[in-house]
Parts: structure tokens; sequence; C-alpha cells
């Protein structure tokens, strides 16, 4: 994490340093040489299997790629990467919605935030952020609204808000206060709620199943699922950055 | 040799790097880089194997459904590291190690 080249040896966030962190760090290597040499070989052998399994692979096979094609119109959106993600596969979307709210999570029961206190932003990073951060969030907004048809969507689009929030951290920009308590854990979970609450109500159309998406409100659907999943794979990974709970 | 068995080749050889640097290496810090190199070598296998499809050098051909697994990993991934280097930060804390196990000459 580059915030700490200011302080050449943070002393774990200030919590209790031991006397111990001064010590040079161990050897790095733990295995001594015959035996990294014969872990190479061994793992030769292991690439020389992967190989052989990937050139068993190598004769032309169609996939689902046709499958996809042949429903595509079904999904109301027209990237096929954009359709298998949020509505033929629309669980693995969900689920990895909710990982991220898990991995949140777990970094905010391990500590408190360090965000990026010890970092000294020099003039380039306390200026440059004022002009990058309003054309981040508009290249997010277009990478959302393109995912529909083209190379785009609500991961991308997240993660430059995540790249967004970093640079604003780095820069030294507090969070503004409204944003720190419930504002801040609605956001992280507005993903996850948003899909969930649309994909159970799709249960309950006549004939409908869970993330079934009827087609004619497909796009709308899918769009405010996106919308929704942006803002808070953007405040996950920047909250991810900073390292613990606020 | 087809593009798509290069991209798994060379994905393959990410994996089988990541994993000797993962047993090798003691510093948390360095696993955690190995996992990464792991994965990226698995998303690379993954994204030249889409790419079997008959009409290879069509447009838009690729198989849509590795794609969105990888982009899916790649999120996981890094929400998985954060996670990781977080524990590292606080094992830090705690015990002024960054290493597992006993055999720290201590």
């Amino acid at each position: 994490m580059s915030a700490q080249r200011a302080t050449p040896r943070h002393g774990g966030g200030g919590v209790q340093a031991p006397a111990g962190a001064a010590r040079p760090v161990p050897a790095d290597t733990a295995l001594p040489r015959a035996a990294r040499v014969l872990l190479a070989l061994v793992l030769l052998a292991v690439f020389g299997g992967l190989a052989l399994a990937v050139l068993a692979l190598a004769q032309p096979a169609p996939g689902l790629a046709a499958a996809v094609a042949g429903r595509i119109d079904d999904s109301g959106v027209s990237h096929p990467v954009t359709a298998v993600l949020l509505n033929f596969r629309g669980y693995d979307t969900l689920l990895e919605l909710v990982v991220l709210v898990l991995a949140l999570v777990g970094t905010w029961s391990v500590g408190r935030a360090r965000g990026c206190a010890g970092n000294a932003p020099g003039p380039l990073l306390r200026q440059l952020p004022r002009l990058l951060a309003p054309l981040m969030v508009l290249v997010a907004g277009y990478l959302l609204w393109a995912g529909a048809h083209a190379p785009g969507g609500a991961f991308q689009a997240g993660s430059l808000l995540g790249g967004v929030g970093i640079l604003l951290c780095l820069s030294g920009q507090p969070l503004p206060g409204w944003a720190q308590a419930l504002v801040l854990r609605l956001a992280v979970v507005l993903g996850v709620a948003v899909f969930a609450a649309l994909g159970a109500a799709a249960a309950l159309l006549p004939g409908g199943a869970p993330l079934d998406w009827p087609p004619a409100q497909a796009k709308t659907l899918i769009l405010t699922i996106e919308l929704a999943a942006m803002l808070s794979i953007g405040v996950v990974l920047a909250a991810l950055f900073a390292g613990g709970r606020p | 040799m087809t593009q798509a068995v290069f991209w798994a080749l060379i994905g393959m050889a990410l994996v089988v790097l990541g994993l000797y640097a993962l047993i090798v290496h003691a510093h948390l810090l360095r696993k955690v880089l190995a996992l990464n190199i792991m994965s990226s070598g698995v998303f690379l296998v993954f994204i030249g194997l889409a790419r079997r499809t008959p009409d290879a050098d069509a447009p838009m051909a690729a198989d849509p459904v590795p794609q969105a697994m990888v982009l899916t990993g790649i999120v996981v991934a890094v929400a998985a590291t954060g996670l990781a280097l977080a524990l590292i930060v606080r094992l830090r804390a705690l015990t002024g190690r960054t290493t597992l196990g006993d055999d720290m000459g201590d």
C-alpha cells in the first residue's frame, strides 16, 4: 500500500507495535536450496500435466456462445457478457456481491481503518483528484450505460468508482460526516439488497421464478440492479482500501 | 497451436509459477501476491479457452459464459486480497510477525 510512503516504518497503525517489529525480516525463503530445486522439478511435472490437459482441449468447441446468442433477445441487453452476468447466470453475480460484503465485514471486524492518515499528499496529489474525480464518475456512468451493448457494466464502473474513493483518500480528502455511519453501511449493502429484492419479486409474477426477468422489463431491471451494484462495488472497494471499520 | 491454446498455456505457466512462490516464500505478503498470480493464470486459461468457438475470427464470437465468470472472479479475488491484507496487518500489529509457523529462530 503506497499510503505509507511518508512514514518510513508504520508501527502497525499505532496499535501496540511490539519491539520485535524492528527485527530484520527473517530469511524470506523457508525452504533449503535442495528442497526448492526438487519443488521446481515437481511443479514442472505438474505444468506438463496441465499443458497436456489444455492441449487435449485444443479442438474447437462451441461452448455456450450459441445458446447465449439464441436467447439474447429475451435478456433485455445486447451484449452477451452482460446478459450472462445479470440475466442468465444472475445467481453468480448476486452471490459475488454477497462475497464483496462479506469480505468487507471480515475486514471491518479485524480492526479500525487507518485510512490514509499517514499519507502526506504532494501538491500534485492534492490538486489532481479535483479534476479527475468528476471525470471518473462521469466515465463510470458511461461504462454502466454502455454495458448493455458493449464491453462495460456494473463491475467496470464500480471499480472506477472505487478508484475515485482511493484517489480521494490518498489526496487527504476526509469522508464527509454524513457519509460515515449509516449511509456508508447502506451503500455497502445496496447492491445485494436491490438485486435480491427484485429477484424475489420476479418469483411472484405469474409463471415467474427467482431472478427470472420478464423480457419486456428486463432492460429496466438490469440497469436498476447495475446502478445499485455499481455504487456498492465502488464503496466496498474504497472501504477495503481504507482497511478497517470507520 | 491456436491462439486459445497459447493463452491457456501461458495461464497454466502463471498458475505453476504462483504455486512455486506460494510454497517457497514465507512472508505472507508474498504469499498473497503469489495467490494473485495464480488467480490471474486461471483467468487467462478461462479467457483463452473461451475463444475455442469454431468461427473464432468473427467479432464477439468468444463464449461469453467464461468471460462473465472471469469478471466475477476478478472482483472476488480483489475482495479476498483486501481481506487477506487486513488480516496480515492485524497479525503484524498483534505479534510483530509477517509469517506463519513457529520456525522463526526465536
